[in-house]
């Protein structure tokens, strides 16, 4: 039911963004992207939320299951993160003509913390199953949400001397009807993600449940 | 203080460690003014300072790598970190033991490597300094927790980096911009709010960090 | 002391130990035996609580202030001397009176003339040696020991044959070994891994 919630949602929200809405005065048809790309954004920022809050859960109440609760959320985290990435990319191309700009602040946030995450995975990766694996996960993911304003606020500092141009994303006021276009967009986004972390939970409990009752058989 | 004393002995114990061991302090000296000289030819032959400023970073936080990888590695080596988890000291003494340590060889190894930089490429002023300091402070918190998750599990020399680096970003801004911009001080601040926020976090967490139940 | 209830421990996918019900009573001597490879040491660091269980419960009724362990790493810096060692272990346990226990801990075992000697120069026994004293420094209750006669000579083994007879029925040991005839006559409960 979720998951047909999810797929009318973005449905609707792709109708609402690339049909309905009247074509934006000064970006053009590449304004559209606006719709998709901040919800996405968005998002992976509630993704990496999520995560840190079963990670503390762990710590806190030390009950296993919170861990891979909190793995894929962020694992989610990371694809809408690289979703980020990719649109905001295509937006930089369609508006300014660059693949990439370092001025972008929230194109630089999100690259920091794809590494940062991306490097979580690799802890995982190097350590075994296990209360040790599980909690240092934990602790870093603490890091990662903490990282978060931290890593804003340096950005911003950061670009008075990296690049004296400065790009402006801000355009007209958003009229109603794209206000509600992007708040549906956002909301069927955000969805979306719950959707496919509750299907990811799923199955890899699923598939811990399996290589246990294997286990006891043999 | 039963906490205070027992960083004193641990950070003493370290120190002590390192100055018979005399092999950490030697390695990041070297290798500190290896990457200073290979910065010289990185550098095209236009570059202003503020390139050399950047340059100094990257020596900075790789040398701090460098430390934090021996002070570790060793500890799990021969399974040392194990004798002071049984013991019923505060474990938050470990990490902080092992910060002020690896902070000390960095600021050693940096008395003689600024004074280098300053002489092979751009002067260091008071706001420069500060942050260098600051920024030390940081990495050895933060670098100290990482390495501590990283030394558990296999690949450890290439996790450790991959972890601390992402970290290090805000660190580097705010060293180069305190070195850079006419504005130093609120990159000096920035640095502090970095300090303040992931000394506490490093500090709180280590516990979970090596032990398996509280 | 200890109780042990479906005691389980698995690293990665390997199980290691699997559904272990066991009781050591306090005072007792429990020997845990098995061939390498068995689970003794996961045991033995499940029961200090270096480890946790990965299923079932496992109660160990004392404070970790009150363990003493030693491990198949001697758990000694090798850069420091015995004297320095033990001080800082002395410092972290809180020993009243650190100077006199220690000093009198280095006699008891042969090592108080080489206490300021680098233990990177300590021959094995020697270095097995002074891991017993760092176990026993703080006068715990419960001592566990993983194959404590390893590396040590005739005299070596002999000391500990001395030292363990004196501390059955006052404190409670567990010991993980090769060779179950030797602590045979002290031993109150037997373990057997397969």
């Amino acid at each position: 039911m979720l998951a047909g919630s999810a797929a009318v949602g973005i449905g609707l929200a792709l109708l609402l963004a690339l049909v309905v809405v009247p074509e934006d005065a000064d970006q053009g048809i590449s304004q559209r992207i606006f719709y998709i790309h901040v919800p996405i954004a968005l998002t992976a920022y509630f993704c990496f939320g999520l995560g840190a809050w079963k990670a503390l859960l762990l710590l806190w109440r030390g009950d296993d299951r919170h861990d891979l609760e909190s793995y894929v959320a962020i694992h989610q985290g990371t694809i809408f993160g690289a979703l980020t990435l990719i649109t905001g990319s295509i937006w930089a191309r369609a508006s300014w003509g660059v693949w990439w700009t370092w001025s972008s602040n929230q194109l630089v946030l999100f690259l920091v913390l794809f590494l940062f995450y991306c490097a979580y995975f690799m802890l995982r990766f190097s350590l075994e199953d296990g209360p040790r694996r599980a909690r240092s996960s934990a602790v870093y993911a603490l890091f990662g949400v903490v990282l978060i304003p931290v890593s804003f606020l340096a950005i911003r500092l950061a670009n008075d001397f990296i690049h004296p141009t400065v790009f402006t994303r801000e355009g007209p006021q958003m009229t109603a009807l794209m206000f509600t276009t992007f708040c549906v967009s956002w909301a069927a986004v955000t969805l979306l993600a719950y959707v496919f972390y509750r299907v990811e939970l799923a199955g890899k409990r699923l598939d811990l449940r399996l290589r246990e009752l294997r286990e006891d058989l043999a | 203080m039963n906490y205070l004393s027992d960083v004193v002995a641990l950070t003493a114990k370290d120190l002590r460690v390192e100055l018979r061991a005399r092999d950490t302090l030697p390695a990041m000296l070297l290798f500190v003014l290896a990457i200073l000289v290979v910065f010289h030819f990185a550098l095209p032959a236009g570059a202003d300072d503020d390139a050399a400023y950047g340059l100094l970073w990257v020596a900075i936080v790789f040398t701090a790598l460098l430390g934090l990888a021996r002070a570790w590695v060793a500890e799990q080596e021969h399974g040392v970190l194990d004798g002071l988890v049984l013991a019923p000291c505060d474990r938050s003494t470990i990490w902080l033991g092992k910060t002020l340590a690896t902070l000390a060889f960095l600021l050693a190894v940096q008395v003689v490597a600024l004074p280098a930089f300053a002489l092979l490429f751009a002067p260091l002023d008071a706001t420069a300094l500060v942050g260098v300091l600051l920024a030390d402070a940081g990495i050895c918190a933060v670098g100290s927790l990482m390495a501590a998750m990283a030394v558990a599990g296999r690949s450890r020399e290439v996790l450790l980096p991959l972890l601390v680096l992402p970290l290090a970003i805000p660190l580097v801004i705010g060293g180069v911009g305190a070195a850079v911009s006419p504005e130093g001080g609120r990159y000096l601040l920035l640095l502090a709010l970095y300090d303040a926020v992931f000394a506490v976090l490093s500090w709180a967490s280590f516990e979970y960090v090596v032990t398996e139940q509280t | 002391m200890i109780r042990a209830r479906g005691l389980e421990k698995r690293y990665g996918r390997k199980r290691v130990l699997a559904a272990l019900d066991f009781d050591v009573a306090c005072g007792g001597v429990a020997l845990v035996i098995g061939p390498n490879g068995s689970g003794k040491t996961t045991l033995l660091r499940l029961f200090s609580r270096l480890a946790a269980p990965s299923r079932g419960t496992l109660s160990v009724e004392v404070d970790r202030s009150k363990i003493g362990y030693l491990g198949h790493e001697p758990l000694v810096y090798r850069e420091l001397t015995a004297l320095e060692n033990l001080d800082l272990y002395g410092r972290l346990y809180r020993i009243p009176e650190r100077r006199e226990r220690i000093g009198m801990l280095l006699e008891r075992f042969g090592l108080w003339d080489d206490r300021g000697v680098r233990v990177a120069s300590y021959s094995r026994g020697m270095t097995q040696r002074l891991a017993l004293c760092r176990a026993l420094l703080h006068e715990p209750e419960l001592v566990i020991l993983d194959e404590p006669y390893a590396a040590l000579d005739v005299a070596g083994a002999a000391l500990l044959d001395r030292e363990l007879g004196s501390l059955a029925g006052e404190r409670t040991l567990v010991v993980a070994t090769h060779d179950p005839d030797r602590l045979a006559e002290l031993a109150t409960d037997r373990l057997v891994l397969a």
